[in-house]
């Protein structure tokens, strides 16, 4: 069947980088990952599809580019891996090409395919295994392998230099003081109850989130802890790019630093893919059934905090809200309840979104696509009308989003069909509308 | 020829079937022992909780969206199953051979049944050449499959109805059937076989790692 062509996309992390392989490369790794690295999931995923395409209707993609079926999760396996398997591996770069445009730029492994696959097939375990392949060949939109290259030099994701990092904190302490009497971010505390980390672009970009914690953090009487050395940041898009050695190098820093400093618990800031690593696909990696030690997202810890009555509300915030669910927590954890209470008692005009939970659309931004950059922007904006729309028919103003990569993402859309919305943070809403005792107002 | 594919490929096609199944269940648990994850995570209430919401018609999202092809699919595993199990002719035959028989369907329920089947794959194919989806992953691979799955009903709704030579279409009828069983452990028919374990590890995974809902 005749297909347009796709817009052209330039990234030297594919264009240049494919060009260097020979066929036998290519045909090693493959081998290698396919013989040694995969076993029943691989094998009996791709035995017991019967190209029934009832996955399609899942996808952000596909209901976003017209229906065209290269964006339906099948299709994007038919061009990936049985491409690769019909040509028993014989793969030329023109194909490791569109592999890694397809699985890297084109799938959120977000996983609401695999609600969707009457076999629960796990599509995007398919296409991370094409992430696999692409990465061991260094085949990698640029912009994300610099992210990876970060994390495997500085062990964060964004270049951040150890005084970098402590300089912040510092200065976001003095800022939440001028708000919370008090309040501190309390370094390399050994024993605390709770070790708080965040992803890398906090301290970069987005600072004042770490003070609105502290505050939070004085207001409920938390003893808490952030690392001044390696660990700090929770953020893993080594697993997303298929540098899996890296992931696990990261996630195990992640833990041991909280293991170092003997913490009860760790909370983990705002963000969907940095849970995942922390949670499911890092201790997998490292062969740990379980997280070594508790582990929680900010939402479940606001939800205690609310319910508990350490926080209290002063006010309601009134402008209409409605939510983007991030898949990693929602579909990854099911915490969609908790989001649902904690928005609830803060926020006065809630506006769901439809479909909801489990089943709500992707951000589009996730599973390491907002990290491919600029150049794939244009693809990724266009590939998520869906979620336009669907934000468009709750008729709110503001888009809760406990996740960074939905956070960008969502502001994205919203930029890109004009829905005059704006984007928040839970602690954003939470900083506003929490009771700040008398004797703590600064 | 009549004598053999009667005896001697009914044989061949259980044996191969039975057989089959039993490797590819083998090789399953040991590939499962290799692939880390499986075993740790399985967990036998969220993966019954996950098979049964997807054997309930409807039970499902997905299934909710496209009732026409939950319709279909529900009636045509339902009958494919059941007609060969329960056919009066299938049956009389093992009671001649050994003895032992079970209840029987009427014959205008087997044909009502058979249709059902057939038309159901009427309706996959329609659906494979109209839905652009479905179209651009298809092989003809998979219309083979298809016909492997319909001929034996084809075939022996035309034998019971003798609208050819009988003793010649009740052959075919029975190469079609021994077809279908020596490749159901072989092809992407072993569906049958893999359906509650893919499931029931998707259900465990989505049920005990990640506390949601998998339907």
């Amino acid at each position: 069947m005749a297909l347009a062509a796709l817009p052209k996309v330039s990234d030297p992390g594919l264009d240049e980088t494919s060009k260097t392989l020979t066929k036998e490369q290519i045909n090693k790794v493959i081998n290698q990952v396919v013989d040694k690295e995969t076993a029943a999931r691989f094998e009996t995923y791709l035995n017991t599809c019967v190209h029934c395409g009832l996955c399609s209707d899942a996808c952000h993609w596909f209901l976003s580019n017209d229906r065209d079926p290269r964006f339906s999760p099948v299709g994007k396996v038919k061009q990936t891996l049985w491409e690769i398997l019909k040509r028993k591996g014989n793969v030329d770069e023109e194909l490791l090409r569109d592999c890694s445009r397809i699985a890297h730029t084109e799938c959120n492994v977000c996983r609401r395919c695999s609600m969707y696959c009457p076999f629960g097939i796990d599509i995007a375990y398919l296409l991370l295994t094409v992430r696999r392949i692409c990465s061991l060949l260094g085949v990698v939109p640029q912009f994300l392998q610099d992210t990876v290259n970060s994390h495997a030099v500085t062990m964060n994701q964004m270049w951040v230099k150890q005084d970098e990092w402590i300089d912040t904190l510092q200065w976001q302490e003095e800022d939440a003081r001028a708000e919370v009497v008090g309040a501190r971010i309390p370094l390399d505390k050994e024993g605390a109850d709770v070790f708080y980390s965040v992803i890398a672009p906090e301290p970069k970009i987005l600072a004042q989130l770490i003070g609105n914690m502290a505050q939070i953090m004085r207001v409920a009487g938390i003893d808490w802890t952030m690392p001044s050395f390696d660990g700090w940041d929770n953020s893993n898009m080594a697993m997303y790019s298929g540098d899996f050695e890296t992931m696990g190098r990261v996630e195990r820093a992640h833990h041991e630093a909280a293991l170092k400093l003997k913490a009860r618990r760790i909370v983990m800031g705002e963000c969907g893919h940095a849970f995942r690593g922390a949670v499911y696909d890092g201790p997998k990696w490292l062969g740990w059934r379980e997280p070594p030690i508790p582990l929680i997202h900010a939402v479940e810890f606001y939800h205690e905090l609310i319910t508990t009555g350490r926080i209290k509300i002063a006010k309601k915030f009134e402008t209409p809200v409605t939510v983007q669910e991030p898949c990693n927590i929602i579909r990854g954890r099911g915490l969609g309840q908790k989001l649902r209470e904690i928005i609830n008692a803060t926020c006065s005009d809630f506006r769901p979104p439809e479909p909801a939970f489990e089943h709500n659309y992707c951000c589009g931004a996730g599973g390491g696509v907002i990290n491919c950059g600029p150049p794939w922007k244009t693809s990724r904006v266009k590939g998520n009308q869906v979620k336009a729309e669907q934000l468009a028919a709750t008729k709110a103003k503001i888009v809760i989003t406990p996740c960074h990569n939905c956070h960008s993402g969502i502001e994205d859309i919203i930029g890109g069909y004009k829905l005059g919305m704006h984007v928040k943070f839970f602690s954003e809403i939470l900083i506003e509308v929490m009771e700040i005792p008398e004797e703590l107002k600064a | 020829m009549y004598t053999f594919v009667s005896v001697w490929l009914v044989w061949i096609a259980f044996i191969v079937f039975i057989g089959g199944l039993i490797y590819r269940f083998v090789t399953l648990v040991s590939m499962a022992k290799k692939d880390k994850v499986i075993f740790p995570y399985m967990s036998l209430k969220y993966s019954l909780r996950s098979l049964v919401h997807w054997i309930i018609p409807f039970a499902s999202r997905n299934m909710r969206m496209r009732y026409e092809t939950t319709v279909v699919t529900f009636a045509f595993h339902l009958c494919a199953v059941l007609v060969p199990i329960f056919l009066t002719a299938h049956v009389a035959m093992i009671a001649f051979s050994w003895g032992v028989s079970w209840p029987m369907l009427s014959e205008a329920a087997a044909d009502g049944l058979t249709i059902v089947v057939i038309l159901a794959a009427v309706f996959f194919l329609l659906r494979r050449w109209m839905l652009p989806e479905v179209r651009f992953v298809t092989y003809p691979s998979d219309y083979l499959l298809l016909l492997v799955a319909a001929a034996p009903f084809i075939t022996g709704f035309i034998a019971h109805r003798q609208w050819l030579d009988y003793d010649v279409i009740v052959m075919i009828h029975m190469i079609c059937g021994a077809a279908m069983l020596i490749l159901i452990p072989f092809t992407r028919l072993s569906h049958m076989l893999f359906f509650p374990f893919t499931r029931a590890y998707m259900g465990s995974e989505f049920g005990a790692v990640r506390n949601a809902k998998d339907w």
